[in-house]
């Protein structure tokens, strides 16, 4: 390599030639590295590879035979029982309305996420006195085990001495049972997760904005542009990157939750408050019924994996575009 | 002139507004915990003696120690092997760009998608039969195959940036690509081992529903199995399981508010290609 670069040649055609040559054993060297089988260094990822196919492979392949099943859980046997499951939570409420908690949940806490975040780092993006320790408060809670965060909002949610019936009684307004309706309660989960990791969107959306070179407003504003269209022409593009980790982020965190869910209302009243996460331990668990269990798993799996890949494609598409 | 000072002391208010709304959770948890049983005041109110009875009841009934010891050993067991095994996986996976270890990159990746919810039925079945049900090998390799992705992710980013032509130097010189590993990539990797720890190490400590399913002996209860049986078995003595909560998450906020940066730094890593 090194001997090609020292024989510098007189004239350009052979600079041309050399070069030529040159990539052509590069070529060569990199196909032997391909016929080279064995490489020792790929020796090292075989760890991880041996745990994703014990822990999430075979799993997953078991979990779509298991889903075929009336396995109980604990039992030696059990029957193929085709797609009678799927068949089943086509037809099943508890199902449907976890579904539509779950969807309500994920996209919920998206929403509120991401415009609070956004509206946390634009303000905080300002100088003023004391804006480190509100960006460290906004993100204390995401140190919170959410579970905890749930058994904290309970104090707040309570009927007989909450905190929130406290401000109620304040002006004269009669304590509410906040928890009682279902609809309610997965407003407020969703809520009280959006208001626990608005923090994460907030530091992400910082960081993008510090990225954003002062050149960009200057020349808006040269052109005319106002506060508002400097940020819809000038910031909103520019932080497509952030808004699409942010988004899938928020979007995945919220699809699965399960411990906001369990700490508040274990899925109650009745069964109004599930999400996919909580109903499929509880019909494992409470139920009994492993082998359906197993098949809401494998919908919630469907269901999570084609929203996700959506949000990125249309993300990629959109990062190219800007 | 006095304009911008007016917008000055509204920004100030708005930031004062916000951080009582965020503060309110840990303001009323630190009021229940140190409030007697009998005490009945608004939640808002503080106790008028700090009682610390509260704390010896959720640390002998709750048993909020042994909580806090599994979880100790299980994070510290757990954030080892995901850094190690990650910080080796990434080497090959970003500096051997074969269309096979493309393809195993990319499978890493798509593990980081994949939702626990859906495989932990046949997860939990796998485990009772290799007999790692109730133990801290169990939970500890389940967490660490769900957290691996994560590590790739972060080391191969940062492994990415180190110049190529520090390998090569190393290959002439006679270093086995091993070598050139431990010896020139494995020094450098400080700064992103901070925040593979931290992220990982949070979620570690966090989990509730990965012990949920797999520690279900109370020996192995980790500390957010304590406190969700604590409340959920003494619903009567509420000031207690405050105090457990507060236990609980003290040591993260303290850990937070000392190594903050790293804190946020790991969570932009993470989050930013």
């Amino acid at each position: 390599m090194i001997e090609i670069c020292v024989a510098v040649p007189f004239f350009y055609s052979d600079l041309v030639i050399e070069q030529a040559k040159f990539v052509e054993r590069e070529k060569d060297m990199t196909k032997n590295v391909k016929k080279n089988k064995f490489q020792t260094v790929n020796l090292l990822y075989v760890p991880m590879l041996v745990l994703f196919l014990v822990f999430v492979i075979y799993p997953l392949g078991k979990g779509i035979m298991l889903s075929m099943t009336d396995w109980d859980g604990y039992s030696q046997h059990y029957h193929m029982i085709g797609m009678k499951n799927y068949l089943k939570i086509v037809k099943d409420a508890k199902v449907i309305t976890a579904f539509k908690n779950t969807v309500i949940y994920g996209f919920g806490s998206t929403l509120l996420q991401n415009i609070l975040g956004l509206l946390f780092a634009l303000f905080l993006n300002q100088k003023f006195r004391g804006r480190a320790v509100c960006r460290t408060i906004i993100y204390l809670p995401v140190m919170i085990a959410p579970l905890i965060m749930g058994y904290i909002m309970y104090f707040f949610v309570m009927f007989d001495g909450g905190a929130l019936n406290d401000i109620r009684m304040l002006f004269g307004q009669a304590a509410l049972d906040w928890m009682a309706d279902g609809k309610r309660g997965v407003i407020i989960m969703t809520l009280i997760n959006s208001l626990q990791y608005a923090g994460i969107s907030m530091v992400i959306y910082l960081a993008g904005l510090q990225n954003i070179s002062t050149m960009y407003y200057e020349a808006a504003e040269l052109d005319g542009a106002g506060k508002w269209q400097q940020f819809r022409y000038v910031t909103l593009p520019l932080l497509t990157p952030a808004i699409s980790s942010a988004v899938i982020l928020n979007l995945i965190g919220g699809l699965k939750l399960f411990d906001v869910i369990m700490a508040l209302t274990a899925g109650g009243p009745g069964s109004s408050t599930h999400s996919l996460s909580t109903l499929v331990h509880r019909t494992y668990f409470g139920g009994e019924m492993a082998g359906y269990a197993s098949a809401i798993g494998m919908v919630a799996f469907v269901f999570i994996m084609i929203v996700s890949n959506l949000f990125m494609k249309y993300f990629d598409k959109k990062e190219v575009d800007a | 002139m006095k304009k911008g000072k007016s917008t000055g002391i509204w920004k100030v208010i708005t930031a004062v507004l916000i951080c009582i709304v965020y503060l309110s959770p840990i303001y009323i948890l630190i009021g229940v915990a140190f409030k007697a049983k009998s005490d009945v005041s608004s939640y808002w109110k503080l106790a008028s003696d700090f009682d610390l009875q509260n704390f010896t009841d959720a640390i002998s009934n709750g048993h909020i120690l042994l909580g806090i010891g599994n979880s100790i050993v299980i994070t510290v067991c757990s954030v080892l092997a995901i850094t190690l095994a990650g910080a080796l996986a990434a080497y090959p996976l970003t500096r051997i760009r074969t269309k096979g270890n493309r393809l195993i990159k990319a499978f890493t990746m798509g593990i980081m998608m994949v939702p626990p919810l859906s495989i932990l039925v046949p997860l939990y079945s796998t485990l009772i039969k290799i007999h790692g049900v109730n133990t801290y090998w169990g939970i500890i390799v389940v967490l660490v195959t769900f957290e691996l992705p994560m590590s790739v992710f972060l080391y191969s980013n940062f492994i990415a940036a180190i110049p190529v032509a520090l390998d090569e130097a190393a290959k002439i010189d006679g270093c086995s690509p091993i070598q050139t590993f431990l010896k020139i990539i494995l020094p450098q990797l400080k700064p992103v081992t901070v925040s593979v720890v931290i992220l990982t190490g949070l979620h570690c400590w966090n989990d509730y529903q990965f012990s949920l399913y797999f520690l279900q002996d109370p020996k192995y209860r980790t500390i957010t199995l304590a406190i969700s049986s604590f409340f959920s078995q003494t619903t009567s003595n509420l000031n207690a399981a405050a105090a457990g909560a507060l236990l609980a998450i003290l040591p993260v906020i303290v850990m937070f508010i000392f190594l903050q940066k790293y804190f946020i730094k790991g969570m932009v890593d993470s989050a930013i290609k």
